[in-house]
C-alpha cells in the first residue's frame, strides 16, 4: 500500500458567519485490522489509519484517533461552525508512515 | 509458494488455532477500557444518544451516529466522545475530539463489529464530568471471522 491514498472531502464552499456546516470525509484505505490471515496462515500485519485532524485557518477545531475497529474507506461526518473565511485543513497519519492531506476554501458571508 | 496438500492442511490446522489465540474481548475487557477513559470517575447514563441498526447484515461496514445533548458554547460543551464495544476482538473503536466550534455534538462514521453486542457511547464534557449511552444489535456476518 501506498504511503498516502485519495480523499474526498464534501462541504459547502459558502456560508453565512455562524452557520453549521456539516463535512463529510472519506479517505481510500483498507484499514487492515490486524486479526487476517493469508491462506497459509500468516496474519496480515496492521497497517491503519490512526489520527485524523482538521484545522480551520491553523486551529485545530476536530481530531479523531482511530483504531482496528474503524471500517476500511473511513467514512466520518463531522460539524464545524463558519467563523470567518479561509481554508480547511483535513490530515490523516497512520501506520508504515502513512499519511495525506488536502485543503478546502471557505467563503463566509 | 505453491500450496501443497500437506502445507494446506497445515496451514488450515494453524488458521483453526489462531483465532482461538486472538480471542474476543470480553465484557471485563471493554469495562476496563472502560475505566480507562473514566480514570476513577463515574459516568451517569443519558444526553448521549447512539444509533446502530439493531439487526446488522455484514459488521465489516455497520454505520454509526453518535449525538450527546449540549449547547456547544464555550461555558457547556463536549470534549470528548468514545466509542467501545464489548464483543470487538479491540474493545476501543474510535475517539472523537470536539470542540465549542463543532456547533453540534454529532458525528457519523462507519464501524467494524466482530459479534451481536452492546457498543456504548461515552462521552466528557468541558467540566469533566461523564455521560454514556448504548446500543444492542445483532450482527449475521461478522468482521474479521474470514480466515
Amino acid at each position: 500500500m501506498s504511503k498516502t491514498s485519495r480523499t474526498i472531502v464534501t462541504m459547502p464552499a459558502t456560508a453565512k458567519k455562524g452557520e453549521i456546516l456539516e463535512i463529510r470525509i472519506i479517505v481510500q484505505h483498507d484499514m487492515e485490522s490486524g486479526f487476517r490471515h493469508t491462506e497459509t496462515g500468516q496474519r496480515i500485519p496492521r497497517d491503519i489509519i490512526r489520527d485524523f485532524r482538521c484545522t480551520y485557518n491553523g486551529v485545530e477545531v476536530f481530531r479523531v484517533e482511530l483504531h482496528p475497529a474503524m471500517g476500511a474507506n473511513p467514512l466520518i461526518v463531522f460539524t464545524t461552525t463558519a467563523t470567518e473565511s479561509g481554508t480547511l485543513e483535513f490530515k490523516w497519519s497512520g501506520d508504515n508512515g502513512y499519511a495525506s492531506s488536502t485543503t478546502s476554501t471557505l467563503t463566509v458571508t | 509458494m505453491t500450496i501443497t496438500r500437506r502445507t494446506f492442511v497445515l496451514s488450515a490446522a494453524a488458521a483453526s488455532v489462531l483465532p482461538a489465540l486472538n480471542a474476543f474481548a470480553t465484557v471485563d475487557e471493554a469495562t476496563q477500557a472502560v475505566d480507562k477513559i473514566l480514570s476513577g470517575r463515574s459516568a451517569q447514563v443519558g444526553r448521549v444518544t447512539l444509533e446502530i441498526p439493531p439487526l446488522v447484515e455484514n459488521g465489516n461496514l455497520v454505520t454509526m451516529k453518535v449525538s450527546v445533548q449540549s449547547p456547544m458554547t464555550e461555558a457547556d460543551y463536549v470534549r470528548t466522545i468514545h466509542i467501545v464495544a464489548e464483543g470487538n476482538p479491540l474493545p476501543n473503536v474510535v475517539s472523537f475530539f470536539l470542540s465549542p466550534r463543532s456547533g453540534r455534538a454529532a458525528v457519523t462514521t462507519r464501524i467494524r463489529l466482530g459479534d451481536s453486542q452492546r457498543v456504548r457511547a461515552i462521552a466528557q464534557m468541558n467540566d469533566g464530568s461523564f455521560w454514556q449511552g448504548d446500543a444492542a444489535t445483532l450482527v449475521t456476518l461478522a468482521a474479521c471471522t474470514e480466515v
